[in-house]
């Protein structure tokens, strides 16, 4: 088979080229911020953010509302709570974000069980598909992701400091606090224009799976963040055209392929990989 | 230092007291007091952690702070570095309320604060140092990777600019950070419990580090749980144990009875050639009090 034919034939469909630079976006901005949630530990919070737009997604839906506006508002908001209640609860931060994960994510169900007429639209948020994405929804994609990325590439420093040693970063006369919601704020809204990609549930996997297989490379801080970009974006491209020639579901193709990455690395990585030496060795000082 | 009031004994023992006149006394310190501790009461939730504590601390101090686990050490430091308000009193560093000359001030955790694990470099940590004076978008110069090197230089870290943080040892990963301390040419430094757990070439030459700074003018105050470090490489010392028990010279550490008196009896004091050899209790006795056997000095 002709290779180039092969790799140019689905570029002739608008919705394969809308949905491939939708996936490359979407992969990207979820990859670099995807190093903090790894970094941060919050790939839980990550999870219970991207089930909290469900909710808004309804509301919009059922006020005739933009679906976007009313997810990011959901998302961006449960992140925000949930940075709050981090600070001040006294229980166990996991539990919070349990409590409120599951809480709004039957907040839509319940909604959404009122809906009587048509609601594929709605559906298709929970398994998302980047190959049916509009233009205009495009644009807000790429404009959106455009945001984070920018904001996150200008403040990386800080939020590295802050995220590797946040007493020492606040002594030093950062901001900690106002990052930390910056940076939850950020992840909201990430997770809202990643949605329509692959959907509320698969999520967390396009934050989270490419910064831990870079983790498993490489051990400066830099390059993990260009690797696991650089990751997610052959994944969001091998992904899809497997979706397409395969007809398979695009959203699960490219997390698919992140996670063979993931066990590629897992096996054969330099850093912490099973066939590599076990563990790291302190030399004496 | 704040010095009123002295004990008989050996006296080098000096008490402090409590009253409210320890600004009062600049004779007594030497140059512009960089920190001033006054009246402060502070602690997390509705636990108090330190009463009522007077510290005045002048430039050029090595200040060690010394105390049993759970003293306040650690929360002497954090009142000092402006990460927690104190419920009462005020504190002033460098002639600002905590917190406002925050440039000016390198605070290092404990090294169980840390997570090792984290993908950063050796070079990329000594860089944080330099990220508050860069400011936001700003990526480092030159000049910062100059301090960077020059700081790893001076804790002898140069060669290791690439390796893994998590990959070096203890005694390396406390002098990468103090080597990022360095790199933000603070007036103060605040340093909790930068020798515990190193060996004896690595503490010696940390001290002989922050020995240069202080004689460059520069104010560090330490928590330490080696007594006989606090003793033989400090200056001055401060006796916590949720109030300041004593401040006054360093060779104070070593006074049988102010040593009863912080640590509550839980020191062990061993005849020695030259003296006697004290040993610190390192260990959390927090809820084991008269349970193990120790040497009990006195009454409180």
């Amino acid at each position: 088979m002709d290779i180039v034919g092969w790799l140019a034939d689905p570029l002739a469909y608008g919705f394969m080229q809308r949905g491939l630079v939708a996936a490359i976006l979407v992969g990207v901005v979820c990859a670099v911020m995807g190093t903090f949630v790894v970094l941060k530990g919050l790939a839980f919070i990550g999870d219970a953010v991207s089930h909290a737009a469900f909710p808004g997604l309804v509301i919009a839906f059922m006020l005739g509302a933009p679906l976007y506006l009313g997810g990011a508002i959901a998302s961006v908001g449960t992140a925000l709570a949930i940075g709050f209640v981090s600070r001040r609860s006294r229980l166990r931060f996991d539990t919070s974000v349990g409590v409120l994960f599951a809480g709004t994510f039957a907040l839509g169900i319940l909604l959404f069980s009122t809906i009587e007429n048509y609601v594929a639209d709605l559906l298709g948020y929970l398994l998302g598909n980047v190959l049916g994405i509009g233009l205009g929804d495009l644009v807000q994609v790429a404009v959106l992701g455009a945001l984070v990325l920018g904001i996150v590439l200008l403040i990386r420093k800080e939020l590295l400091f802050a995220t590797f040693d946040p007493l020492g970063a606040a002594a030093s006369g950062l901001p900690v606090a106002r990052l930390e919601y910056l940076l939850l704020a950020l992840l909201g809204v990430t997770i809202v224009v990643s949605i329509q990609a692959v959907g509320i549930i698969m999520v967390v996997a396009m934050l989270v799976t490419p910064a831990a297989t870079a983790q498993l490379l490489v051990i400066r801080f830099e390059r993990l963040m260009a690797l696991a970009a650089g990751l997610a974006t052959v994944a969001a491209v091998v992904g899809l055209y497997l979706s397409f020639y395969l007809n398979l579901a695009s959203g699960a193709s490219i997390v698919l392929v992140e996670t063979l990455f993931f066990l590629i690395a897992l096996v054969l990585g330099p850093r912490s990989g099973l066939l590599a030496g076990r563990g790291r060795v302190a030399e004496p000082a | 230092m704040s010095v009123t009031g002295g004990r008989s004994g050996n006296g080098s023992a000096i008490l402090v007291d409590s009253r409210p006149d320890v600004v009062a006394a600049p004779g007594l310190v030497v140059g512009e007091p960089t920190v001033v501790v006054d009246h402060v009461t502070a602690g997390y939730g509705r636990r108090v952690a330190l009463a009522d504590v007077n510290l005045v601390v002048g430039a050029g101090s090595l200040v060690a702070v010394i105390g049993p686990n759970g003293a306040g050490k650690s929360t002497l430091l954090k009142l000092i570095a402006g990460l927690l308000e104190p419920d009462s009193g005020t504190i002033t560093v460098l002639g600002s309320a905590p917190g406002e000359e925050a440039r000016a001030v390198a605070y290092v955790p404990q090294a169980e604060a840390v997570d090792w694990d984290f993908p950063v470099t050796v070079g990329e940590v000594a860089m944080m140092g330099r990220y508050p004076r860069l400011g936001f978008g700003r990526r480092p110069g030159r000049i910062d990777r100059e301090r960077v090197n020059t700081a790893l230089e001076t804790v002898g870290m140069a060669g290791s600019a690439d390796r893994q943080i998590g990959a070096l040892s203890g005694g390396q990963r406390r002098r990468v950070f103090l080597a990022r301390a360095i790199a933000a040419e603070p007036d103060l430094y605040l340093l909790d419990e930068p020798v515990t757990g190193v060996d004896a070439t690595t503490q010696e030459d940390l001290m002989d580090v922050l020995e240069a700074e202080a004689r460059a003018g520069k104010t560090v105050i330490a928590s330490t749980h080696d007594l006989i470090c606090a003793a033989q490489r400090f200056h001055q010392a401060a006796f916590v144990n949720g109030r300041i028990v004593a401040t006054g010279p360093a060779e104070m550490v070593l006074d049988r009875q102010l040593l009863s008196d912080t640590y509550g009896g839980h020191v062990l004091v061993l005849p020695d050639d030259g003296g006697r050899l004290v040993l610190d209790d390192a260990h959390h006795h927090d809820e084991s009090h008269g349970r193990e056997p120790h040497y009990h000095e006195g009454g409180r």
